[in-house]
């Protein structure tokens, strides 16, 4: 007679997501018993959560307990604690940024939200089932729904969010319909379980093709990957930019950690179908997305199409599916995130009060006002091209060289010819702060705290460029997935 | 050899002395408005104005310093350098990315030596050439001393994506420089040059991985050392493919025809200093990236393609000189010389001759010295008049004979006098090319004629014909104009007189890289060029 056992209840490795919900959920009761106006107080709260979850994500970095927990639902292997450190660090550098208009009207729910959406995005990355991937993306999603529509005087925000929420929904619709047919595959939503009913051959392998194309198409929703990335650019310009900074880089670093888990161990078996179907995503996000940045006269908006050839790049890392891949997919999302960061960063100090500074011409001579904004600016722009010696360029040649590894030469040409047309509009921005001359020649204000965030962002992006193995090293362990 | 690292102390010095003058310029107080915003009026109006602040002066003293001191390092490296000898010296070699196996690799051979030293050479002639840059000098000087970095660090990485970072690590400064500091149509131009080199590059990088990716393969364990990768075999197909790669990205920075339409444009737009960094340097990075990589590690498919680069030279030497007859603005004539004379160079690197690749690397450092001295020249006429209109110029040479006398010389060192620098280049490549690629050289020779007839007739226009009333006043070169000119000029004698020393260092390595495209034993022994 079989007995069930429960699963033995081990939460030491969903610490950190533990300690960032109960900081969300202390910051709400904060903010309704609160007099003042003042919101500083909950950020900083927001940090220290920040800077705990992150500590004790750094002490699972030697966990040597059970591979998974919680009845294989939550991973432990490194690969996860290394992507919840980058998520952290993405949202605390959120709330720095956030700090720059003090005495907006937002409340606390605000900082409440960022949490709570982190907190979604750090489960994601260590997921091990494909319940827990859709409860975790709903939490990141559902959270910043609502973050984005947070400028209540500006009407573009509320547009944004609308319609980021239907079209996330709808997004969410396919994952959801994938992870049914998944399960009806192999009798199984566990990643592991998936993956070896798929080797084994004891799954209906159709259904897991489509189970595999309809995951995919959910995910590369959520990480925006032409064709699946028409909300981007309205979404990107419509919410505060504080938001876009956040999301920009913390989703799609999230979107990645999830999606490299699940086609490397899910449906690896099946990889050598689904990849095809990756190279065209990969090739077609990192043109179309160069293509269509170069006719934005709005900076926010150039970002947005920016960021979406950026998932191009990574999804190259991707598709060579081989361990130079994903750590080359892995660095390259740290040198994004702080590149994407900085680079939106500077937006919101140029845009100031209201968000309404975004356009081209609020940049004319930047580098005769603000000449420290200008020259950060210009590093972020050469990294995202790729030029050296920024982490932008080493991102590119590790993902780039995964590539022709994996004998995907053609696909390396496709991503060097876009990194061309992608160059004409960031040097474009260059010519605007450097080349032409200001409107007015007062320097641009800028607080500290978030001259602060930009700097570190700016920081990483160089030194990553010139000292990459100190995250190669990490890199090593943090590669492989094991569970 | 010398225990000192020459190569690196000499590529990071101008990094250094750029952080230096970063960290003393605090002590100079508060960002001064003058050299921001104020330009200063035109000088030939004789306006008195106040003087430069203590910041701008600090950066032009100091950069002219940094320089000065990078100059006098890369003299331990020609000290350290051991003539006679065909293969890399003063190899410094540490491993930087362990994966992919990224090293910091770096030595010389006796055709980067004096790439490097040209380099140093002319880099405080530019900057003394911009004493008079009045526009956010602490930036310029600091584009500068960066793009010395990045021009010395491509002439000497052995490592092939070492080399890639320092190629693409030029291309920020310099589009700085001219979009900047340049003239009227300083942004077109400078965009045009970034899309340009950019374009040619990126498939550069694709072609490094793959070597990179074969190399694992081939010699078990992937490498991007260039030495390493000389002696690995690849599919002929592969390294013709791989080859056009390279071709490309050097075939634009050259330029070969038809890839030189950025050239003028940024040549003329560029300030003075850019100008003579292009001209100098930049465009040689393409020459030497054809020896180096091209013909040292695609044997085979240079001697495939090898008539085909042949005819685009011949092309670019013949088109260059036609386009520059009919120029009216003197910076742009001096821009479409130089798509005639790197045509030389490719002849000469491509002919298959130990004369023609001598000949070739000579040529290269002639024509910087040559054409720098001219974009100088150029420089000073246009702070003066304003203008580079060969038809509003006319009868300085009795305003200012000295500044004619050094045009002159400059102009016949361009068009190959004996006696002067560009005839030992010259005849080299003409006497190598014409044994084992008689065709071409016969071709070429009327390059020469071209060059004598425009540079001589847009002397003759400048310098005598109409006088003009406008131009009076027009003064002869001040000291420091001396000083920039000076040392350049007699360089340009001195190899003109007595090449030897710098033939004997070349020669074994240009030996070597010229056997790879060698179809023809050429018949006696190698003749001595020299006046």
């Amino acid at each position: 007679m079989a007995e069930r056992v429960a699963p033995e209840i081990v939460l030491r490795p969903i610490l950190p997501e533990i300690i960032v919900a109960g900081a969300a959920m202390a910051i709400l009761l904060l903010d309704a018993f609160r007099s003042s106006r003042d919101r500083r107080p909950l950020a900083l709260l927001a940090l220290a959560a920040l800077a705990a979850a992150a500590a004790s994500a750094i002490g699972l970095w030697s966990w040597d307990g059970a591979s998974t927990i919680l009845g294989g639902m939550v991973a432990t292997d490194r690969y996860g604690v290394f992507f919840r450190l980058v998520i952290l660090a993405v949202a605390a550098l959120a709330v720095l940024l956030s700090m720059l208009d003090v005495d907006d009207d937002r409340g606390g729910e605000f900082y409440a939200l960022l949490l709570f959406s982190t907190m979604g995005m750090s489960l994601l990355a260590v997921s091990a089932d494909l319940i827990v991937v859709f409860l975790s993306l709903e939490i990141l999603s559902l959270s910043l729904y609502v973050l984005v529509g947070s400028s209540p005087r500006r009407l573009a925000s509320q547009e944004a969010a609308m319609k980021y929420f239907l079209l996330g929904a709808f997004s969410t619709a396919f994952l959801l319909y994938g992870i049914a047919l998944a399960y009806g595959a192999t009798g199984t939503t566990s990643l592991s379980g998936i993956a070896g009913a798929l080797a084994g051959e004891t799954g209906d392998l159709g259904l897991a093709m489509a189970a595999a194309a309809l995951l995919t198409v959910g995910f590369a929703f959520k990480v925006a990957a032409v064709p699946f990335h028409m909300w981007t650019p309205d979404v990107y310009q419509g919410a505060p930019t504080a938001v876009t900074a956040f999301m920009s880089a913390g989703t799609k670093v999230a979107g990645f950690a999830a999606l490299l888990r699940v086609a490397s161990s899910a449906l690896g078996p099946v990889a050598w179908d689904l990849t095809p179907a990756l190279w065209a995503l990969a090739a077609l996000t990192m043109v179309v997305g160069s293509v269509l940045a170069i006719a934005q006269q709005d900076v926010k908006r150039l970002f947005a199409y920016s960021s979406v050839a950026h998932a191009g790049f990574v999804l190259v890392g991707v598709v060579a599916a081989n361990q130079q891949g994903i750590s080359g997919a892995m660095f390259y999302l740290v040198a994004y995130a702080a590149m994407i960061l900085g680079a939106f960063g500077i937006v919101m100090i140029v845009a100031g009060r209201g968000e309404e500074r975004t356009t081209m011409a609020a940049y004319a001579g930047l580098a005769r006002r603000s000449p420290l904004l200008a020259a950060m600016l210009a590093l972020f722009l050469l990294s995202l091209a790729g030029l050296p010696p920024t982490a932008g360029f080493i991102a590119k040649v590790l993902v780039f060289q995964a590539a022709v590894e994996a004998g995907h030469w053609a696909l390396v040409v496709v991503g060097v010819l876009a990194t061309v047309i992608a160059a004409y509009f960031y040097i474009r921005l260059i010519v605007v702060s450097y080349m032409e001359e200001p409107e007015d020649r007062g320097a641009i204000p800028t607080a500290p705290v978030p001259g602060v965030a930009v700097g570190l962002a700016a920081a990483l992006t160089l030194v990553l460029g010139v000292l990459p193995f100190l995250l190669l090293d990490v890199l090593e362990s943090a590669s492989i997935l094991r569970f | 050899m010398s225990g000192a690292p020459w190569l690196s102390l000499t590529v990071w010095a101008p990094i250094a002395g750029l952080a230096i003058l970063l960290l003393l310029t605090p002590l100079t107080g508060r960002r001064g408005r003058t050299e921001d915003l104020d330009p200063e009026p035109p000088p030939h109006r004789g306006v008195l104005v106040a003087g430069p602040t203590a910041r701008v002066l600090l950066w032009r003293w100091g950069t002219l310093a940094v320089t000065l001191a990078t100059f006098g390092i890369s003299l331990g490296v020609l000290a350290g350098f051991e003539g006679g000898e065909a293969g890399f010296q003063l190899v410094e070699r540490a491993q930087w990315v362990e994966s992919p196996n990224l090293q910091y690799l770096l030595g010389v051979d006796g055709i980067s030596l004096f790439m490097v030293l040209l380099t140093t050479f002319l880099m405080p002639v530019s900057v003394l050439a911009s004493w008079r840059q009045h526009e956010r000098v602490p930036a310029f000087m600091a584009s500068l001393l960066i793009l010395e970095t990045a021009m010395l660090g491509t002439f000497v990485a052995l490592d092939l994506l070492l080399f890639f970072i320092f190629f693409e690590g030029m291309l920020f400064p310099m589009y700085l420089l001219i979009g900047i500091w340049g003239y009227e149509q300083r942004i077109y131009a400078a965009v045009k040059f970034f899309i340009y080199t950019m374009a040619g590059s990126a498939l550069l990088l694709a072609a490094i991985l793959f070597l990179y990716f074969r190399s694992g393969a081939e010699l078990g364990g992937g490498t991007f050392d260039l030495m390493a990768l000389q002696g690995m075999e690849v599919a002929v197909v592969t390294g013709r493919w791989l080859f056009l790669a390279f071709l490309l990205a050097f075939a634009v920075k050259v330029p070969l025809f038809p890839l030189h339409t950025w050239l003028p444009d940024a040549h003329t737009e560029a300030p003075t200093a850019g100008s003579v960094l292009l001209a100098g340097v930049l465009l040689k990075i393409g020459a030497y990236g054809l020896i180096r990589f091209n013909l040292g590690l695609f044997p085979e498919a240079s001697r495939y393609f090898r008539e085909m680069v042949l005819v685009l030279a011949v092309i670019g030497i013949v088109y260059g000189g036609v386009v520059a007859l009919i120029q009216r603005d003197v910076k742009r004539l001096v821009a479409y010389s130089s798509v005639s004379h790197l045509g030389f160079v490719v002849l000469g690197i491509f002919a298959g001759s130990v004369q023609g690749m001598s000949g070739g690397v000579i040529q290269m450092v002639n024509h910087g010295l040559t054409t720098g001295a001219l974009f100088l020249l150029v420089g000073m006429l246009y702070e003066r008049t304003h203008t580079r209109d060969l038809d509003r110029l006319g009868g300085l040479a009795k305003q200012a004979p000295v500044f004619a006398g050094v045009f002159l010389v400059v102009a016949l060192s361009s068009l190959a006098l004996p006696g002067l620098n560009g005839f030992v280049g010259e005849f080299l490549i003409l006497l190598g090319s014409f044994f084992t690629a008689r065709p071409y050289a016969v071709v070429a020779a009327l390059g020469l004629v071209l060059s004598a007839i425009y540079l001589l007739w847009a002397y003759q226009r400048m310098m005598h014909g109409e006088e003009r009333p406008e131009l009076d006043g027009f003064r002869d070169l001040s000291g420091r104009e001396y000083a920039v000119l000076a040392p350049v000029v007699a360089l340009i004698v001195a190899i003109g007189v007595y090449p030897k020393p710098f033939l004997d260092r070349i020669e074994p390595s240009a030996e070597r890289q010229a056997r790879v495209v060698q179809v023809v034993e050429p018949p006696g022994p190698a003749a001595r060029g020299g006046g």
